[in-house]
């Protein structure tokens, strides 16, 4: 056989499955920065500060965008590939708002004099650049991924091979959403 | 050896055509690759390679002045290592998905053969476990490039005084390192255990003892290994109440310990034991295991292993049975499943010198460390002869040097014999040369691109049916018959 078909016996696609465990690492690696976070903060030198506005912003951006491509999903089922590709365009935009506003974000702590890095920094806001960091690479992640659906889908007719390949990338979307706001607490109320 | 066990044996054993996601392997087959060719790299910049041992302690590894060891050696080492990191993840997640999701028809997951399981766990632990490593390695990289204090405190630095850093915890890393650290060992080991379960049954031409017992002990040592990581750290000024929970979990990993022991030991009693050189191994892996499983024991009370840590008590723990002990899962491995990977036979007087040498050598290196640690010798030492007090160990060191090297060369012996007999070994003429009952030796004896040429067999029964109802051994495809004993 040339191509390796998929001979799968369950109801859930492997590629879906292989997404899940995925999901599994990623949340290791967080709940590892987030248990250090907390470890460090009970010990001495550790400066408090309030997140700027613009995070919620953020917040609220991630949130719509969770809509916005599921609402891609449901056209790409649904076979009107118009509106399928508009959703995802919108979806991308607003990842593109969230990696500026997190950016903003970052400019915000040290116009306020919150260090994050460099000599003067404290860990407090190092941890923030890191955890938050490490999620807007996933983000970005998210946004190629979205990117280069996006492609295909101007070059299909029909949206019929792009159905897993959406709900994947919606799947990796959520995920990314639903860690931000756990993120968010964290960094707003429980850290 | 996860990973080369690992893409062998998931397909061939549970009757998939190919690996979940080809071109996930073959991205983690890549940054392995990248990160062995950083790694080496590091060995000829200026500098010098890192110089902190595996464990890459900061701040030793947090400061670019602290020794050469700790420049340009120590990014590269950062980053080998998160690229390693990445293709394990990736080869990982392929396993798990694969073992869950691709099996043939009728391959219950209580039909799979412990060396599938014992791999389905080992991927569990890396996936679950290397991502926490990365973590502190990146908080690593920041402290070394950016001026962060994550692991850094206001120490000081001769030449330099004190750092401008504050509030930092060098402990903080111990505790990311270890949360892999740990893992890590069973990642190394569980593979072994796997296949040496699956080796010991077929030549034993008995079931293996405890099948559900072997695949809980499996999982409840994948449980505590991430939950006794600050045994490595009783030195660190661990809150002591702390220090007796993690004494207590550690203990109890004896008990699942016990029972695979058991299990092989009541597998192997009373067998048609047949000693080919892979049985061999496989049965000095368990002698191995028990013999570095016991010392574990003692270096799990914290009040022992403050006198004995970073001692040569500890060397010789870990490569008893980590070093040797899954090396010899290893060749097990290697000697069993040569017919299916090359189509020919190792040698087997060249495998049984191999075994018999490494064996006595394996115990002649390592039991005279365990008494050099008792009395005191610390690992890590770059010159013993220039401590009084350490020269009366050179005569043993002497010794031990000696028998690693002739066991150093009996590997050689190995070497040869691989490549030899991969174009000059004695040619396999039959599909099932160890009478197994596992799926890979249902294909031909040279299995192309998707293993089976026709339809993937169907499977109708555990692996483990040898000596049942009369017959010597029935296999996985064979249709359970009518007047058949209890089926699994
Ligand atoms: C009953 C089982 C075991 C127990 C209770 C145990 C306990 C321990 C303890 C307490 C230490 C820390 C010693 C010190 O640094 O002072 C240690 C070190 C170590 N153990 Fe084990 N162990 C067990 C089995 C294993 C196995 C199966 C492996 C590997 C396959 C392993 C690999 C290691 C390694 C690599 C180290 C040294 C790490 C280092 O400091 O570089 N152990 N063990
Ligand atoms: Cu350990």
């Amino acid at each position: 056989m040339a191509t390796t078909q998929i001979e799968s016996n369950n109801k859930i696609h492997p590629y879906k499955m292989l997404l899940w465990v995925g999901f599994g690492s990623i949340v290791m690696m967080f709940a590892g920065l987030t248990s250090a976070y907390i470890v460090k903060k009970s010990q001495a030198n550790w400066l408090e500060f309030d997140l700027p506005n613009l995070f919620w912003f953020s917040t609220l951006v991630i949130l719509v965008s969770s809509f916005t491509i599921q609402m891609a999903v449901k056209k790409a089922k649904a076979g009107e590939m118009d509106q399928y590709r508009g959703f995802l365009s919108v979806t991308a935009i607003l990842g593109i708002t969230f990696i500026i506003l997190q950016l903003r974000g970052f400019q915000a702590l040290e116009l306020q004099n919150v260090a994050l890095t460099g000599v003067r920094s404290n860990s407090a806001g190092s941890f923030l650049l890191v955890i938050a960091g490490l999620h807007l690479l996933h983000l970005v992640g998210g946004v190629i991924a979205i990117a280069v659906i996006s492609l295909k889908a101007r070059a299909a007719k029909s949206s019929t091979n792009q159905v897993l390949s959406v709900e994947l990338v919606a799947s990796y979307w959520h995920f990314v959403d639903i860690l931000w706001i756990y993120l968010f607490v964290f960094l707003n109320w429980v850290g | 050896m996860s990973g080369t066990f690992a893409n062998f044996l998931i397909p061939l054993q549970i009757g998939a055509r190919d690996m979940a996601s080809p071109f996930m392997n073959m991205l983690s087959y890549w940054f392995f690759f990248i990160a062995s060719i950083v790694m080496l790299s590091s060995l000829f910049v200026e500098t010098g390679p890192f110089s902190g041992g595996w464990t890459a302690y900061p701040p030793l590894s947090a400061l670019h002045d602290a020794s050469p060891g700790s420049k340009t050696g120590m990014d590269l080492w950062i980053i080998s290592m998160a690229l390693f990191v990445v293709s394990s993840l990736l080869g990982g997640l392929n396993y798990i998905t694969t073992i869950l999701n691709m099996r043939t028809k009728g391959m219950s997951m209580t039909r799979l053969p412990l060396t599938i399981w014992a791999l389905f766990f080992t991927a569990v632990l890396g996936v679950l476990s290397f991502p926490v490593l990365l973590s502190g390695l990146i908080l690593l990289i920041f402290d070394r490039n950016f001026g962060t204090s994550f692991y850094l405190s206001d120490i000081y630095v001769n030449g330099v005084g004190a750092l401008s850093n504050e509030g930092g915890s060098a402990i903080l890393y111990q505790h990311l390192f270890w949360f892999l650290g740990h893992p890590e060992v069973y990642i190394i080991l569980l593979p072994a255990m796997g296949m040496v379960s699956e080796i010991i049954s077929v030549n034993s031409r008995k079931p293996i003892f405890g099948y559900m017992a072997m695949l809980g002990s499996l999982f409840a040592i994948a449980i505590l290994a991430f939950l006794v990581w600050a045994h490595h750290m009783f030195v660190t000024g661990l809150n002591p109440f702390l220090g007796s929970v993690f004494v207590l979990l550690t203990l109890l990993i004896a008990i699942p310990s016990g029972i695979k022991v058991f299990n092989w030991l009541t597998t192997l009693w009373r067998g048609n034991i047949r000693f080919t050189p892979g049985m061999l191994f496989a049965i000095g892996f368990v002698s191995l295991f028990i013999s570095g499983g016991l010392t574990g024991i003692w270096l799990g009370n914290a009040a022992l292993d403050i006198y004995l840590h970073d001692s040569y008590f500890v060397v010789a723990h870990f490569h008893i049975v980590m070093g040797v002990a899954s090396m010899f899962g290893m060749f097990a491995g290697v000697y069993h499943w040569f017919p299916k990977m090359y189509g020919r036979y190792l040698n087997n007087s060249l495998g049984y010198i191999h075994f018999w040498i490494t064996l006595a050598g394996a115990y002649l290196i390592f039991w005279p460390m365990h008494y050099q640690g008792l009395a005191g010798m610390p690992r890590r030492y770059f010159d013993f002869s220039i401590w009084e007090s350490f020269k009366q160990f050179a005569e043993l060191n002497r010794f031990i040097s000696t028998v690693a090297m002739i066991v150093f060369a009996t590997q050689i012996l190995f070497l040869i014999n691989f490549f030899y007999s991969i174009f000059k070994g004695r040619k396999v003429t039959v599909l099932n040369p160890w009478e197994s009952n596992t799926l890979e030796w249902t294909t031909p004896i040279n299995p192309g691109h998707g293993n089976w040429p026709g339809e993937i067999p169907e499977v109708h029964r555990w692996p483990y049916d040898y000596g049942k109802d009369g017959h010597d051994f029935i296999t996985q495809t064979t249709p359970v018959g009518e007047d058949e004993s209890g089926t699994h």
